[in-house]
Order: C-alpha cells, then structure tokens, then sequence
C-alpha cells in the first residue's frame, strides 16, 4: 500500500505537478504514514529523480523548476505534523540567498533556491539588489552555515568580492561558506576572490552546497 | 526590389499591438525612478507609489508616439550623416559590452584592457562593412566608475565613424554627452548632429529601472539619440511563447517611448532591443538561436507599422571559438536581420552570448554582412532584355564567350559581391601553395594587416586635448592619476 503511494509521489514531483503532490502529503497523514518515510521514501526520490535526469541532459529547467515547487508544497503539509511528532526532517543546512548590489537579475539564484530547498536546505532568498551588510547580517540572524551570491552583470560581479572581504574581516569564516554564481561567474573568478566554489546550474549547485557543508 | 521577411500576418500584428497596450494597464509598468513617475502621473496614468507600478493608458502612449521622429541620422566625426535610422536602411556595428576578449593563439577569453579595446575599434574602422562604431569591451584597467566613458573616450580617439554606445550609470550618461559634445562643439550642435546613439535597457518583465528610465528622460533632453534595449526572455522572464515575448518587447518599448517623450517631444529614439528564448538546460540566453532572430524580426516589423526607426542583437553566437557554429549562427542572423529591414543590426564580433569579443570574428562577420547586403540589393534588372541581347553575332556557343564581352566587365560589380580573402574560393592546388589556411587562419592574417595598415584619424588637437583633461579628471575622481598608456601609432596592436 505505502509503496504504491511512495511511488505516487515520486511521479507526482517528477511530472511537476503540485496539487497532486500536496494531495498526497494529505493522505499519507489520514493514513497515518511517518511524514519523514513520506518525504524520504516518495517526494525524494522524485526530486532526485528529476535532478538527475536534468544532469543528463533529458530533463529540462521548466521541469525541474515545477518539481521543486510541487517539493515544497508536498513539504510545506508534512513539516507540521513533523514538528507534532517532535521530529524534524534532516536539514542540510541553513543558506542565504541574494542578488548583489546593483544587480537586478535573479531567474539563476530563484532557481538554486527551489533546488536547494527541495533538497532539505532552509534557504532565506533575500531577492535581488542586497548590499553586503543586508546579506551578512541575515546570516547572522539566522545562524546560516552558507551564503549564496548570484551576479548576471559584469559591473556587478566586483560586489560578490566586497561581501567575502566583509566576511573575512567579521572573522566569519570559514564559518559561513560562500558559494557564487551567475553567467560571467568562472571558476577563476571563484578562486580569485576566495569563494569557497560556484557552479554552472542549479543541480550543481545542489551538490556544492551539500559538499561545503559536509553532507556529500 | 529589397527582398523583405515578413513573419507577422496581418491578423496577428494588431493584436500584438492591442495586447501591449492592454499589458501596459494590466498589470501595468513598474517604474522605478520617481521623476518618471510624476511625468507619467501628470499626463494621467494611474501610479501607485508603493509598489512603483504605473498604469498607463493608450491616449498617453499614443500621443508619445505622434511626436517620435521616423527619421534621423548619425553623424560622423567630420559632421557627415553616415547612419540613418528609419525605414529599410540596414546597417550593422559590432557588438558591444564584451569583457573578454578571444586570444587568437591560446582560444583563452581574457578580460579586456584598454588595447584590447584599441585593437577592436581599430580593426571595425578600416571595414566598410560596420557603418558604426561600438564601444565594444569594457577595459578592466581603468576604475569601474568610468568604465563606460572610458571606452567612449577610446573609441573618440581611434575612430571617425559614429558610435553606439550606452552609459552605465545615472551619472555617467551626462559625463559622455559632455564629452560628444567637446568634439561637435557644444550640446546644440550635438543635438543638431548627433555622433552617438546610447542603448537604454528596461528590465524584463515590463520594469524600467531607475537608471534605465533616468537614461531616458537625460538623452531626450539633451536631443541625443536613444535606443531602447529590451530584451524579454521567452521562458523565464517572458512568456514562452515567441508572440507572447514579442508582446512584451512591445510594452517595455511603448512605455519607454512615453517616458522619454513626455521628457522632451520629439526627441530621437529607436525601437531596438535585445531579446532571446531562454535556453531550457543550461539557462543562458542564446543570443544565435534561430528563434531568438525570429523575436527580433517580428518585434522589427511591430516598430515598423508605427513608423519607428529600428535596433536588434543580432549576427552573434553562444559558440567560445571560431568554429562552424559560429559562423552559422552569425551568419543566418545577419541575414535574417537583414532581410527585415531593421536599420541598426548589432552583435558583429562577439561569442558566448555577448560575453566576448574577436577581432578575427569581426572581419569574418563582415563577409557574412556583406553577402545579407548583396541579397538585400535583390535581383536587379541592368539590361533591356533580360539575356537575348547578350547573344550577339560573337556568340560561338563556348564557354567563356561572355567574359570577352564589354557588358560582363562593367556589370560583374553590380552583380556579384567580390569577397576579401577571407572567402575561400580557390582551388585545393591555389589553396595549398597560400598556406592550407581555414577560415580562422586566415582571418587572423588580415587582422594583422589590418592591424598594420591602421592609419590615426586626424582629429582637431585642441578638442582632443580638452576630452583628455575631462576624462582624466574624472579618473582622478575615480582613483586613477593616470590614464593607462596607449598610442596611437599605426603599428601596434
């Protein structure tokens, strides 16, 4: 019974489809399913399923976007009844999430967040046009071990820099790690301003996060 | 006859313009800069100062476009018009705000300097094929507070052409009209013949900045040219769908033109932009796709049935090197830019999505522009019969009877677009015996003699001077006591 269901939830992020995934949260509640087994065993494996498909190359961001969300809304009706049972899901890690200064542009960052989230992160998105204290002062607040930093704009990039300069001289790392991205975002640029690393996609940023927190 | 690619039915193309008009009410334009907004209020749309987002109605935005010049011209440094904006006219100018540039030896992207910059403007100005300059790199070597006048500042200095350019700041747009009107001797002969046309970018989806709209309502006050830049994205930042983003294209451009037109009536500016699908796996913006030329074409023919003048990116490509992907792209680009008539087609030289820039590119992309332009000129009628008067008692039914003829040598010209070296048409022995070089081979060989051949433009020395002093002034503002070094000499690159 539980299998089938299991399955069910897997298909339902993998075909992106919300309303069916928070559907099948409900049930497994009424049903008196673990909500950790239902996440773990079904949702996840949904998620999992589509991230990898996406690194091959079959699946497409549109779909990984809407899994995703459907993983966050299937999440969003099993986490009370976590915190009934006194349990929590494993968190991966707390992250905050921000455009730079002066830089509008976040469908990259938006998509990471999705990504990281429906990946057992609690992620703070700030939004776009965050100056550094903004950003460092929210991972204070929330204790975050990770602070994501997007830039699209080559005359934004620089600012990616004066936040991991703040940082450093707060003496907060390497506790809170940095990871940062957008299109003109290398890897040289990463190792010149002392990022702890970047990655292309959304998938890859997934799996850097995990890294950067110990939790490969 | 100018062959002309039309993709927009007669049905459709209204009701593309119908639904801009209704997204500008709903959900409306967000607007960011607060003059805009009291300019937009006090002709009567509809603000809401909490979230920035005005409503503007169809009244407003039409009487904008009454006042839109159809026509203008751009003017070289000698104060001919080179460029004209307006109608079919289509002409190209390399692509612009690149940062790396293509190491024609290692295929490294290396972030640009201030030569790298000399090196581009140098080689575009001794090709006929670019009707315009663009400040084409930003040069990393100088401070970022003058990043985008510094390379005005270059491209003033290297070249006589007009010049497509933009500002990056607030500020800035007012230190680079200074400097313009340094060389054309004073803003009211700036404005009389405008040098340069600076590219204004709303944010998609349907947002104008407070630097975007500040840009705006500055360049139609000073009479200097503008040219919008909208670039939805179809699939992230627009809808999916191609229509759905031209839509949007239509929108932002409307509502720039109102802002800018309720900032000074009559005013030049283009309905240009860069768009492009959005790439579903890697998320980039694939500026050589063939649908993104479809955008552009389509958004191209909507600015024409208003009776504006026209910009697009286009003849570019996501490829890092000189390969066949980057020919293909670029060159089915210019030719479908080409062949929808919009007057300013941009992207010449560039790789990696608008990212980096080669000289090597530049000199190819030119032959693909030139066979558009060919294609352009049509089938032509020269002579009263078509062929039966080229048959004349000489004719001994062999091959080669035609080339003694007299007609074959004055019209060959006409007829054929004679391509530089950089076309290959020999044979494989002629190919062999000049080196066995490809494409890219030999367009570094004419990058060289071009390289060599640069001759500095003759500038008035007074004018250079006082441009000198300003820029330096502001890179000492900056933080720079000196402006790197670079000559003006033919030789070096």
């Amino acid at each position: 019974m539980s299998e089938e269901l299991y399955k069910q939830m897997a298909q339902s992020i993998i075909e992106g489809e919300k309303e069916t995934a928070i559907e099948l949260a409900q049930k497994s509640i009424e049903l008196n399913m673990h909500p950790l087994d239902t996440i773990t065993k079904g949702f996840v494996v949904g998620v999992n399923y589509i991230g990898d498909q996406f690194g091959k190359g079959e699946a497409f961001l549109p779909e990984l976007v809407m899994a995703g969300e459907a993983m966050k809304a299937a999440v969003a009706v099993l986490e009370p009844e976590l915190l009934k049972l006194g349990e929590a899901r494993e968190m991966m890690g707390r992250v905050v999430l921000a455009t730079v200064e002066g830089d509008i542009h976040e469908i990259g960052k938006t998509l990471v967040g999705t990504m990281l989230s429906a990946s057992g992160f609690e992620v703070v998105d700030l939004g776009v046009d965050q100056p550094a204290e903004k950003i460092i002062g929210k991972a204070l607040e929330i204790d975050a071990q990770l602070i994501g930093m997007s830039a699209l704009l080559t005359t934004t990039m620089v600012r990616q820099r004066e936040v991991i300069e703040e940082l450093d001289k707060e003496g907060l790392r390497p506790r809170i790690k940095v990871m940062v991205g957008g299109a003109p975002i290398t890897k040289d640029w990463a190792d010149k301003i002392k990022a702890d690393g970047t990655s292309e996609d959304a998938v890859g940023a997934v799996q850097l996060a995990k890294k950067l927190v110990g939790k490969e | 006859m100018q062959p002309k690619l039309t993709l927009l039915s007669d049905e459709v193309l209204p009701r593309i313009v119908d639904e801009a008009y209704q997204l500008m009410l709903k959900p409306g334009i967000k607007v960011q800069n607060a003059e805009a907004r009291q300019l937009l209020a006090e002709a009567g749309a509809q603000v809401d100062e909490e979230t920035f987002v005005v409503r503007i109605p169809e009244q407003i935005v039409k009487t904008a476009l009454s006042t839109v010049p159809q026509k203008f011209h751009l003017y070289d440094y000698n104060g001919d018009p080179k460029v004209e904006y307006g109608g079919d006219m289509v002409q190209f100018d390399p692509g612009s705000s690149g940062v790396t540039i293509l190491d024609p030896d290692t295929f490294e992207h290396k972030t640009t300097e201030t030569h790298d910059l000399v090196k581009l403007i140098k080689v575009a100005e001794q090709i006929p094929q670019y009707d315009a300059q663009s400040t084409a790199v930003v040069c990393d070597d100088v401070p970022k507070d003058i990043h985008d006048l510094y390379r005005l500042y270059l491209v003033m200095l290297y070249s006589k052409k007009p010049i497509v350019t933009g500002a990056f700041t607030n500020t800035t747009v007012h230190h680079m009209i200074e400097m313009l009107a340094i060389f054309s001797g004073g803003l009211d002969n700036l404005r009389e013949k405008p040098r340069a046309i600076f590219d204004v970018c709303p944010s998609p989806p349907l947002i104008w900045s407070n630097f975007g709209a500040g840009n705006l309502m500055t360049l139609a006050r000073a009479g200097v040219p503008a040219e919008i830049v909208s670039m939805p994205l179809a699939g992230a930042a627009a809808p999916v769908t191609l229509l759905g983003a031209v839509t949007q294209h239509a929108a932002e451009c409307l509502s720039g033109i109102t802002i800018h037109q309720l900032a000074k009536p009559g005013s030049p500016i283009v309905w240009g932009g860069a768009p492009a699908i959005f790439d579903m796996r890697k998320g980039g913006t694939p500026m050589g796709a063939v649908e993104t030329a479809m955008i552009d074409s389509s958004y191209a023919q909507v600015g024409k049935s208003l009776g504006l003048p026209t910009h697009a990116y286009l003849g570019t490509t996501e490829s890092k090197v000189l390969d066949m992907q980057a020919g293909l792209e670029s060159g089915m680009g210019a030719l479908i830019g080409a062949l929808s008539g919009i007057n300013m087609i941009s992207g010449s030289g560039m790789l990696d999505s608008l990212l980096c820039q080669s000289p090597e590119k530049l000199v190819i992309d030119a032959e693909g522009i030139a066979m558009a332009k060919r294609m352009l000129g049509g089938m032509m009628v020269h002579t009263e019969t078509l062929a039966t008067g080229f048959y004349d008692q000489n004719i001994n039914f062999k091959g080669g009877d035609f080339l003694k003829q007299k007609i074959t040598m004055q019209l060959f010209r006409k007829e054929q677009y004679l391509p530089t070296n950089i076309i290959d048409r020999d044979s494989i022995r002629g190919w062999k015996q000049s080196g066995g070089l490809d494409t890219f081979g030999r367009a570094k060989v004419r990058v060289k003699e071009l390289l060599a051949s640069y001759t500095k433009p003759e500038l008035d020395p007074a004018k250079v001077n006082e441009l000198h002093s300003f820029v330096l002034d502001l890179a000492r503002k900056a933080g720079m006591d000196k402006l790197p070094e670079h000559d003006l000499s033919p030789q070096t690159a």
